[in-house]
């Protein structure tokens, strides 16, 4: 049998475990995505859906349970493994773009792959270049990453985001911050990357309307996944 | 970008340019920091080259002279002594036994360089009228103007001694009423005699060695004083001026003489030294800890104001080990451009300073020593202390979880 792209299996998340304040997020979560899917997550605040897309972003760790990505246990990875492997197959985009004010639109695009390779060359800037143009950015490629309209940066994120070719992109509120024009237009460049590379796209989202226009909506409450 | 500078570089280089005016506070403070540092440093040493110099130039570092005579107490064999005061002797002019033989065994220790017989003796100066008291010193001018640079101190005529020449002191040549060509009289309580012609006036910037110091000939002093072949000190000079004391010892272990080093003759001067490099050292070492402390404390700011973009880095799958160096480099940039400056800064200020600070007699106070050792070894210290102030804020940095630093 081939390997799922994801596979969580009875991942279960507890904070202060053993203290007073204990309290136990997420409770044996099972889940599997493939590549090319396109999945909205939605649920209350409190749900426990950040966390959850912490743990599939290898930003976090579960306290039980195993996640697998392309058959991999990332459980048995150390520090330094699980940081290549989150560089290498999982692209980010933040509610608030969260791109660094000391570098430049195409420079921001670049820097996961400078990070990959320790220092910058003309490939990386060759690749971020075009995603720029892909996000439609070719004329403030230069500017600094900060004085861009709230819907410029959100698409730079994505091409930062895009820039290693990972397998998965994960996106917490990517429209959340953005009028519904830049809403509908970064919501348009995913669904089209979606497409054209079979990235599985996996959105944290509040908006029913965004969610619906996913392959498919899983409802996490109260730490527990509803409906998928 | 600049391609091929490593990730590290890159960031560092730009959060410090983002926070430039935090970076350029910081900056000043190294840079006054070390230009104290570099000032206090360039100034003690030429202070203590200067000193040094006045004392091991008019003093040679170790004098050997005879032993003191000493009363002996007559025993007799059938009675006990119960009680005796014994009276100290006065000291005649005592003269070095087998001078020559010292001489040859001294000049063969690795660490000598020169030595020199000498006579000294006071005398009488006599000009006409005018009569002082001096002291004459017989010398071998070429060995002892190697040990005391008695030239250096010449401010008219010429040191070249003959048989029957003298370098006198200016005061005493005020004194005496007498220039560089005329003769004096020098006469010795033994009623040695000879007449003398002045060749070179002496200034040592000390009104009483300008008074009474004269220099002769070696052989000429032995006739004025009727020693002939006797010598009442032997001078030497050493390669490591600061052994001194310890040859002295060794020198009064194998002969039978007294040997006097110049740290034990300017035990004053010679702790004071001590104590200037003492509070020099605690002066570089509390400046050392406030930079390090400015750069610690500016370096946890940034930590703290830059913990999203470092949670950004962590999610890109940017390392804790790159992390930490990110910071370190940043510290031990600051370090060194602070080192930079503050060499400038301090090195202009000593310039100032020498330029402008004149002792009494106009000349100046202390020689501008600004070695380049002083200045590698300032941008060394620098930077190392930059990086080690940026451990605590890096590891801090490295720790931070990245789910928390993204969330701000």
């Amino acid at each position: 049998m081939a390997d799922h792209l994801l596979r969580l299996e009875r991942i279960g998340k507890v904070y202060h475990a053993g203290e007073p304040s204990q309290a136990e997020v997420l409770h044996a979560i099972d889940l599997t995505l493939e590549a090319g899917e396109f999945v909205a997550i939605m649920g209350p605040s409190g749900s426990g859906k950040s966390t959850l897309l912490n743990i599939i972003g290898l930003l976090d760790r579960p306290s039980s349970g195993k996640l697998f990505i392309q058959g991999q246990d990332t459980g048995q990875l150390d520090d330094a493994a699980l940081t290549r492997l989150r560089g290498e197959s999982i692209g980010f985009v933040f509610q608030y773009h969260h791109l660094i004010a000391a570098f430049t639109a195409l420079e921001n695009v670049m820097l996961p792959m400078v990070v990959d390779r320790g220092f910058p060359d003309l490939t990386c800037e060759a690749r971020a270049r075009d995603l720029i143009d892909r996000v439609g950015l070719t004329k403030v490629a230069d500017h600094p990453a900060t004085d861009m309209s709230g819907g410029q940066q959100q698409r730079v994120a994505l091409a930062r985001a895009l820039v290693m070719t990972p397998q998965i992109v994960l996106a917490d509120e990517p429209t959340g911050n953005l009028d519904s024009k830049s809403a509908d237009d970064v919501f348009a460049l995913m669904r089209e990357v979606n497409t054209k590379s079979r990235t599985c796209f996996i959105i944290v989202t509040h908006n029913r309307s965004l969610a619906e226009r996913c392959d498919r909506i899983i409802e996490v409450v109260d730490g527990h996944i509803r409906n998928t | 970008m600049t391609y091929g500078l490593p990730l590290e570089w890159i960031v560092a280089v730009r959060f410090l340019y983002e926070g430039r005016l935090q970076t350029l506070f910081i900056v000043v403070g190294v840079s006054i920091g070390v230009g104290v540092i570099v000032f206090m440093s360039a100034m003690l040493a030429g202070l203590e080259s200067n000193i040094l110099k006045r004392v091991l130039t008019t003093q040679a570092q170790i004098q050997v002279i005879a032993p003191d005579q000493v009363a002996r107490i007559l025993r007799d064999p059938a009675r006990e002594i119960e009680d005796a005061t014994v009276q100290r002797p006065s000291q005649r002019l005592a003269l070095i036994d087998q001078w020559q033989s010292i001489v040859r065994l001294l000049r063969d220790e690795p660490n000598i360089t020169f030595v020199s017989p000498t006579i000294s003796g006071s005398v009488l100066a006599i000009r006409g009228e005018a009569s002082r008291s001096i002291t004459l010193v017989g010398i071998e001018p070429d060995t002892y103007f190697r040990i005391v640079k008695i030239p250096d101190y010449v401010v008219a005529g010429h040191p070249r001694l003959t048989s029957d020449s003298i370098l006198i002191g200016i005061e005493l040549a005020r004194e005496l009423g007498a220039r560089v060509g005329d003769k004096i009289n020098i006469t010795s309580a033994n009623d040695g005699q000879r007449v003398l012609t002045i060749i070179g006036l002496l200034d040592f910037g000390n009104k009483s060695a300008n008074q009474r110091s004269t220099y002769v000939a070696l052989r000429t002093a032995q006739s004025v004083m009727g020693m002939i072949g006797g010598v009442t000190s032997l001078d030497v000079s050493l390669h490591d001026i600061y052994a001194a004391e310890d040859m002295a010892q060794t020198i009064m272990a194998s002969h039978r003489v007294v040997a006097e080093s110049w740290i034990k003759t300017n035990a004053q001067f010679f702790s004071a030294i001590q104590a200037q490099k003492a509070t020099n050292t605690l002066i570089r070492l509390f400046v050392g800890l406030s930079v390090a402390f400015g750069i610690a404390a500016v370096l946890v700011v940034s930590v703290i104001q830059r913990s999203k973009e470092i949670g950004i880095l962590r999610a890109m799958g940017t390392t804790r080990g790159q992390i930490i160096r990110l910071f370190l480099l940043q510290g031990g940039l600051l370090g060194f451009a602070g080192s930079l400056v503050g060499a400038v800064l301090g090195a202009g200020g000593l310039v100032y300073w020498h330029s402008v600070a004149r002792q009494s007699d106009g000349g100046e106070l202390f020689p501008l020593v600004l070695e380049q050792q002083l200045f590698v070894y300032t941008a060394v210290l620098a930077t190392l202390t930059g990086l080690l102030a940026a451990m605590a804020p890096a590891l801090r940095a490295a720790k931070l979880d990245p789910v928390v630093a993204i969330r701000g």
